[in-house]
């Protein structure tokens, strides 16, 4: 891409400017100005349509695990069926995309908490090629893949990373801006 | 979870912005090496609770790996039970070992973790303390290349330089998450009163040494 991209990140804590967002929002936000990216920020429940339309890329952000209250909202995200930009999910992220899509929400019967090992099962200009990474979790509910939807990393029924077949939309369920950092750089320069 | 320490300090002030914080939970280790509990001074962490107006849970533990977790998710019960909190915050900035282990801990106990520091650059970060009116001094050192000079020292523009370029040279963390300093704060934005050491001494051998606080006092801001 010439120029900065201009990626917007969507906030998915439970309100704006909440407490939570040091946490989900400012250290991908970090990361991706770090690439050279330049980024602006909004809550999910203030987003509209010029918003949307001045950026180049969006990254929607993770939540605290209790924290589900987007979830409740999905038609806040109706956006995501016909936006053609490119769409990062993390963690919560990636939930909201699988549902817009027609993935379901599956909660784990225990909490993804920490660093595990996940295996890359298909090369992708994100994730790069198969192998083993070792991901930072923070979950409790997992998704299923939906139509039309390549499961990266993980497996089918509980994927780690997927993107659309045809368009350009990501969701990885562990968190980048944690371990992994070079994964919101690609994306910055994607 | 309170400290003392300017990480602790600096996530409370965050947290008030828009929450309460109902309690202050110290954690007062006899193992001097604890992995997560911060030991030097911890016994004025009560006069720092009282110079910001904050009540303070103490809670002691023995400080062994496992058992100090335990120890925890104890205090976080009675602050739920005593203080009816709904979530703890805590100062993490890189330590993904201590993060885990206290979003799990929450997780049983059905509370929200906070982390307003996690992954933040470590020396905008301190530049930020600084700027936000925080004095923090420097309370013990446990790696090379810190000699006893350090001890006791004040957080200010030139020492946050000095711990960029040792950064850059040795590889330490600059904030001392990894255990390389720790600190004490003396006075902040949510102190009613400041913290005047009355007196300290210092021990210092091989890289590791403590600034001990012996007396202090709370005086008007």
């Amino acid at each position: 891409m010439n120029g900065r991209a201009e990626i917007l990140l969507v906030d998915n804590c439970r309100q704006a400017g909440s407490l939570s967002r040091y946490e989900f929002v400012h250290p991908a936000q970090r990361a991706l100005e770090r690439a050279g990216a330049s980024c602006r920020t909004c809550h999910y429940t203030l987003l509209d349509r010029p918003t949307l339309e001045g950026c180049d890329k969006v990254l929607l952000c993770g939540t605290a695990l209790k924290d589900k209250e987007c979830l409740n909202h999905l038609d806040r995200y109706s956006w995501l069926r016909e936006w053609t930009g490119p769409v990062l999910g993390i963690c919560t992220g990636m939930q909201i995309i699988a549902a817009a899509f027609g993935g379901r929400l599956l909660p784990r019967s225990e909490p993804a908490i920490g660093l595990d090992e996940i295996q890359v099962i298909c090369p992708s200009p994100l994730l790069g090629p198969c192998g083993k990474i070792e991901v930072y979790h923070l979950h409790d509910i997992d998704v299923s893949l939906p139509d039309e939807f390549l499961c990266l990393a993980g497996t089918d029924r509980a994927p780690e990373a997927f993107s659309h077949s045809t368009r350009p939309i990501w969701g990885l369920m562990f968190h980048p801006e944690v371990r992994n950092r070079w994964i919101l750089e690609r994306y910055a320069e994607l | 979870m309170f400290s003392g320490g300017k990480d602790s300090v600096y996530a409370c002030w965050r947290a008030q912005e828009k929450d309460t914080v109902a309690c202050l939970i110290t954690l007062l280790s006899q193992n001097p090496d604890s992995y997560m509990f911060h030991t030097p001074n911890i016994r004025f962490a009560a006069s720092q609770a009282e110079a910001m107006n904050i009540p303070q849970l103490c809670w002691p533990t023995r400080g062994i790996e496992e058992e100090e977790l335990k120890d925890l998710k104890a205090a976080l019960a009675e602050a739920k039970d005593r203080y009816g909190i709904e979530g703890i915050v805590s100062g993490a900035i890189e330590s993904v070992y201590q993060a885990a282990r206290v979003q799990r801990i929450c997780q049983a106990l059905d509370l929200w973790s906070f982390n307003p520091l996690w992954q933040t650059d470590q020396i905008d970060y301190l530049r930020t303390l600084l700027r936000d009116g925080f004095r923090v001094i420097i309370s013990g050192v446990y790696a090379y290349p810190f000699d006893a000079s350090w001890l006791g020292e004040e957080l200010t523009e030139e020492m946050v330089m000095r711990l960029a370029r040792m950064q850059e040279r040795y590889q330490i963390n600059p904030s001392g998450e990894g255990g390389e300093i720790e600190t004490f704060v003396l006075d902040g934005p949510l102190f009613r009163e400041r913290i005047e050491v009355l007196r300290a001494s210092r021990v210092y051998a091989h890289y590791r040494g403590q600034y001990i606080i012996e007396a202090v006092r709370l005086v008007e801001r």
